[in-house]
């Protein structure tokens, strides 16, 4: 079923200096299968549909409109999100709007500590295609090039409510267990990283960060 | 082994059950408490169950060393182990797990050998955030344990026994003889100690989500984690159990219990809603003066007025 592209076992780690590389793993990440039982598998993508952990990351200007999310007027807790200040714990990544390459390399750090299953939704319209920041020399254009989305929120920018809407849809894309993100990267690792080095130059951290 | 500790072992199985659910039921229903404060609806009442089974089912599970493993189940059983003997129903042979003469002293020893267990655990997890928030989260409990167990030699001395259920015992017969009645001064210590067992503001500088990332639990997750909501969830009932039976009567009915342990636990939010954070510094200094003072007048006042 799911298996990794890539044959090689371990991870070089070339940019971290000598006294570091013993620091970090240099194993590869692995694929995860569902439950076998498919009522247990049901069961599971339920609780998560209905416990959305979102890490309180803001990334790019889009971060403002988390706030008012958690306020009285749109009380994201009603339909059980909430937000969790590490990304160990947290299962729902929102991008904020455009993003960095300075801030891409916390993206993928962060991403890759966020334990599975995960989801990732792009707000605003400059992880699409770069939005606004289309020419710009130090902001990505296509965010799905650098870590897998499972739903885009377009609009520059969107309004809360539209958030309400969109973890709404991601419940519904959970519960019918079409999103495997996590797994995505895991399969096309290499590609991943491949990109993620192309616009990154300077890249003094390990390739994975379990 | 006796067929009666298999019956003991069992009830207490049950009771076990009981206090968990309802810890997280009640945790739900305060949760919506402070959200009508903040004008909003709140969470479900189911969501801290379904909170416990999402991170429970995720797939990817890390490891920091045996002792990152041994945090969180310290912190069950050091909720396990206090519930186990802290007498739940006065007067009912199922409810009563396995309380016996002294057992106040070992449930006192309980309520801390978790959070000690829990510092080594995410002290493993290598986080300095969370070696932050051990740190001040054992300050903290120093300083609270201090007003804490001045009330607890206070209501020792005025019932002369060291066993929960003759303290139960000699408090029934009516409201008056509550220790709340009896002895205001040692609940008002208690009271003041309880806040900050709670973690609500104003003493919430120990998890602090806005500074330091929810500080001791930062490197826990999936199945770690299930387990500390879980112990959330059971110690908070628990707490409530055991100050309920010190200080207001304890309870001979489920429904006794459930006002009672809500009524209790509406101090250290109404509270919590109305007051700012404390700084650590604050906080101790705090526990030391008040408090502390308020202790020592209990345990003066019991052998001036009560003890003959």
């Amino acid at each position: 079923m799911i298996k990794s592209l890539s044959t090689d076992a371990t991870l070089a780690n070339a940019g971290l200096s000598a006294e570091e590389q013993d620091l970090f793993s240099n194993a590869r990440p692995t694929a995860y299968e569902p439950y076998s039982i498919k009522a247990v598998e049901d069961f599971a993508n339920w609780c998560r549909a209905n416990s959305l952990w979102i890490l309180a990351f803001g990334t790019g200007c889009g971060a403002i409109e988390l706030r008012p999310l958690m306020t009285a007027r749109f009380d994201a807790n009603r339909i059980g999100v909430a937000g969790r200040p590490t990304p160990r714990q947290a299962s729902v990544f929102i991008i904020g709007g455009y993003s960095s390459v300075k801030t891409l390399k916390r993206i993928v750090r962060s991403y890759e500590q966020m334990q599975g299953p995960k989801f990732v939704i792009a707000l605003g319209i400059c992880p699409v295609n770069g939005g606004m920041y289309w020419d710009s020399y130090n902001t990505i254009k296509r965010l799905d090039q650098y870590i897998p989305v499972d739903l885009y929120i377009t609009g520059c920018m969107p309004r809360p409510e539209v958030l309400v809407a969109g973890a709404l849809e991601l419940k519904k894309m959970i519960k019918e267990g079409r999103c495997d993100g996590a797994n995505r990267y895991v399969e096309n690792f290499d590609w991943y990283k491949a990109n993620q080095k192309k616009v990154i130059k300077k890249w003094d951290m390990p390739d994975y960060n379990w | 082994m006796d067929i009666d500790w298999f019956q003991k072992i069992g009830n207490f199985g049950l009771t076990l059950l009981i206090v968990t659910v309802y810890g997280l039921f009640m945790g739900a229903f305060i949760e919506r408490i402070i959200a009508k404060v903040q004008g909003r609806v709140g969470i479900p009442y189911t969501q801290p169950i379904i909170n416990i089974l999402q991170t429970l089912t995720r797939r990817t599970a890390i490891s920091h060393g045996i002792m990152f493993y041994l945090g969180p189940v310290f912190r069950i059983a050091g909720g396990v182990g206090t519930l186990a003997f802290v007498p739940v129903i006065f007067g009912s042979e199922t409810f009563s797990n396995f309380s016996g003469a002294g057992d106040l002293m070992l449930v006192i020893y309980f309520m801390f050998f978790g959070q000690l267990g829990m510092a080594l655990g995410a002290g493993e997890s290598g986080h300095p955030y969370a070696a932050i928030g051990i740190a001040r989260g054992l300050s903290q409990m120093t300083a609270y344990e201090v007003p804490f167990a001045l009330s607890v030699i206070a209501i020792v001395l005025q019932y002369d026994t060291l066993s929960i259920t003759e303290i139960v015992a000699a408090q029934q017969g009516g409201w008056q003889h509550w220790t709340l009645f009896t002895n205001p001064i040692a609940v008002a210590a208690a009271m003041l100690a309880f806040l900050g067992m709670t973690g609500y503001s104003p003493f919430d500088i120990f998890l602090a989500p806005q500074e330091i990332p929810i500080g001791p639990p930062t490197e826990f997750h999936s199945a770690y984690l299930s387990l500390l909501q879980t112990n959330r969830a059971l110690f908070g009932a628990t707490k409530l159990v055991l100050f309920m039976n010190l200080f207001f009567g304890g309870a001979t009915g489920w429904v006794e219990l459930a006002i009672k342990t809500w009524a209790i636990y509406m101090v250290a939010i109404a509270v919590g809603v109305a007051f700012p954070r404390f700084r650590i510094d604050q906080s101790i200094r705090f526990f030391f003066k008040i408090p502390t003072l308020i202790g020592i007048a209990s345990i003066v006042y019991v052998q001036m007025a009560l003890v003959r």
